[in-house]
């Protein structure tokens, strides 16, 4: 168990997992219940250009996926005010054409090797740069959650009525998907362009099963996204799979095994204990 | 005795992308008193409750609304697999006096308990919304508008898929609300909870009429107009009924 932490690099993807977990966890729950699990995807493979760019220019991924994210994003809204085409089939297009010129560019002579990991990942290789970018993104995540708490859970319980009470619906689910294009931005180092949106969805939605409550799921599924992120690096440093890959896999895992201890925990709730006759 | 004025409209006007929804509205509500908005669906009931709220811009005339409002919407409008308790609803109504960067905190949870209690619920405070009955969500919304100390009232088909029981007990509980001196606005299709109120103002697009339910309610032009269909007698005393328009006997 200790052996894998006498390894520079894998304390460093440690740190990653635990920080890009918690974060996503965390921030998941919100994307989980305002419906906004098929957006994190999207807004996820929108990246991919930016990434493929930075990633022949040499410079941080960073610098290639937040104007990429912000194009994509601008162009949901364009697409969507066009008559006839709605919000969904504008995030099609948009994110289709997107990934699309992300292949066209990682395809061309001129890109470099190694591209593949944009797209599935490349936890071990993460620098001090990576880590002081995960860390900032959990501070950004646990400050905006704490203070924007009260009117997310107004919005997500009834838009209509929460206009009534002066809240924005508008403006919270802005400020979630600012959140969540920075999380994709950051998360995407480790888990790739393909695979990032586990982190934000599965611990979210395995979180659920277990509690009726928003406060108690969001620190349920932050635990669960970092433990899965940690249980992942684990079966990549043994078994020789790919890092990303094997993080995306535990998390995604920790779904249908909440499933499963939900469905559990509710037959044995239903067992009535046997009638205790006195002779 | 009625109150300071709470609702003044005079040839008031409001919809939507400049279209009037609704029109020639005047009317007068005073604290402690109920009014019934008494239309058919679509008739412009919750656009009136929205211009109530200031979410609308007059079209025409004027509206002077004196009293904060707390709106009770239809709880089939919030979503019952969300992971909130009836306290964490309640305390919701504290949310318009805070600053942004503030979260309710244990005043204001005191507060939503007591408004709980009030509407009597104390003893679920901490059950989960989605479990509690139609009617108990309907206090619980009820006991939220309470926390934003609403003076006035706005409960959009309050008695919509509530069992007799249920019905009669919130029917009771906004007459208590109402004498404590605040002003209640109800909007409904049901001719039975508008006759209980002390005003109703039927509309159908434009007021039809406006005035005490023993005046009103017993013209038969006024509400084959607000609901755009006959008024036929059922027999042997099966009180009356509302035929759809275009309705025809073949």
């Amino acid at each position: 168990m200790l052996e894998p932490l006498q390894q520079p690099f894998m304390l460093r993807a440690l740190a990653e997992v635990v920080l890009v977990g918690v974060a996503g966890g965390a921030l998941g729950c919100w994307v989980v219940h305002y419906g906004l699990s098929y957006a994190a995807e999207s807004l996820a493979h929108s990246l991919f250009p930016g990434l493929v760019l930075a990633a022949i220019a040499g410079v941080s991924l960073l610098l290639g996926a937040a104007p990429a994210a912000l194009l994509a994003a601008l162009a949901i809204v364009l697409a969507a005010r066009v008559a006839g085409v709605g919000r969904e089939a504008a995030v099609a297009v948009v994110v289709t054409t997107m990934l699309g010129l992300g292949v066209l560019l990682a395809l061309s002579p001129r890109s470099p090797r190694g591209v593949e990991s944009l797209l599935f990942g490349d936890v071990f290789g993460v620098g001090d740069a990576d880590l002081i970018a995960a860390a900032a993104l959990l501070a950004v995540v646990a400050v905006a959650l704490r203070l924007l708490h009260g009117r997310l859970l107004v919005v997500g319980f009834d838009r209509d009525a929460a206009r009534a009470l002066g809240v924005s619906p508008a403006l919270a689910e802005a400020a979630l998907l600012v959140l969540l294009a920075a999380g994709t931005v950051v998360a995407v180092q480790g888990l790739g362009n393909l695979l990032v949106v586990a982190v934000f969805v599965a611990p979210a939605a395995a979180a659920r099963q277990f509690s009726e409550r928003m406060a108690p799921t969001i620190a349920l599924a932050a635990a669960i996204a970092a433990l899965g992120g940690v249980a992942g690096l684990y079966l990549s440093y043994y078994v020789g799979t790919a890092g990303g890959a094997s993080v995306a896999l535990a998390l995604v895992a920790a779904y249908p095994l909440a499933l499963l201890a939900a469905a559990l925990r509710r037959r044995r709730s239903e067992i009535v204990p046997p009638e205790v006759r006195i002779a | 005795m009625p109150g300071a004025p709470l609702i003044e409209a005079s040839g008031f006007a409001a919809g939507y992308d400049g279209a009037a929804a609704i029109s020639e509205v005047e009317l007068t509500l005073a604290a402690g008193q109920t009014l019934a908005l008494l239309g058919p669906n679509g008739g412009g009931k919750t656009t009136l409750l929205r211009a109530l709220l200031g979410q609308l811009r007059p079209l025409a005339g004027t509206l002077t609304v004196g009293a904060r409002c707390g709106l009770v919407p239809q709880t089939e409008r919030s979503r019952l697999d969300y992971p909130v308790s009836a306290l964490d609803v309640a305390t919701m109504g504290a949310i318009p006096r805070l600053p942004w960067w503030r979260r309710p905190g244990r005043r204001e949870r005191r507060e939503a308990q007591r408004a709980l209690r009030r509407v009597g619920l104390g003893e679920l405070a901490g059950a989960t919304y989605g479990e509690l009955s139609g009617g108990q969500r309907q206090r619980t919304l009820i006991a939220r508008a309470l926390v934003q100390d609403a003076g006035l009232l706005l409960l959009d088909e309050p008695f919509s898929g509530l069992d007799r029981v249920s019905a009669e007990a919130l029917e009771a509980l906004i007459g208590e609300l109402a004498a404590e001196g605040r002003g209640v606005v109800l909007a409904t299709h049901e001719l039975e909870q508008a006759r209980a109120c002390d005003l109703v103002l039927c509309i159908n697009h434009r007021q039809i009429a406006f005035g005490a339910p023993a005046e009103v309610l017993a013209d038969l032009r006024v509400l084959e107009a607000t609901y755009g269909g006959a008024i036929v007698e059922i027999p042997g005393g099966g009180g009356r009924a509302i035929l759809p328009p275009h309705h025809h006997d073949h």
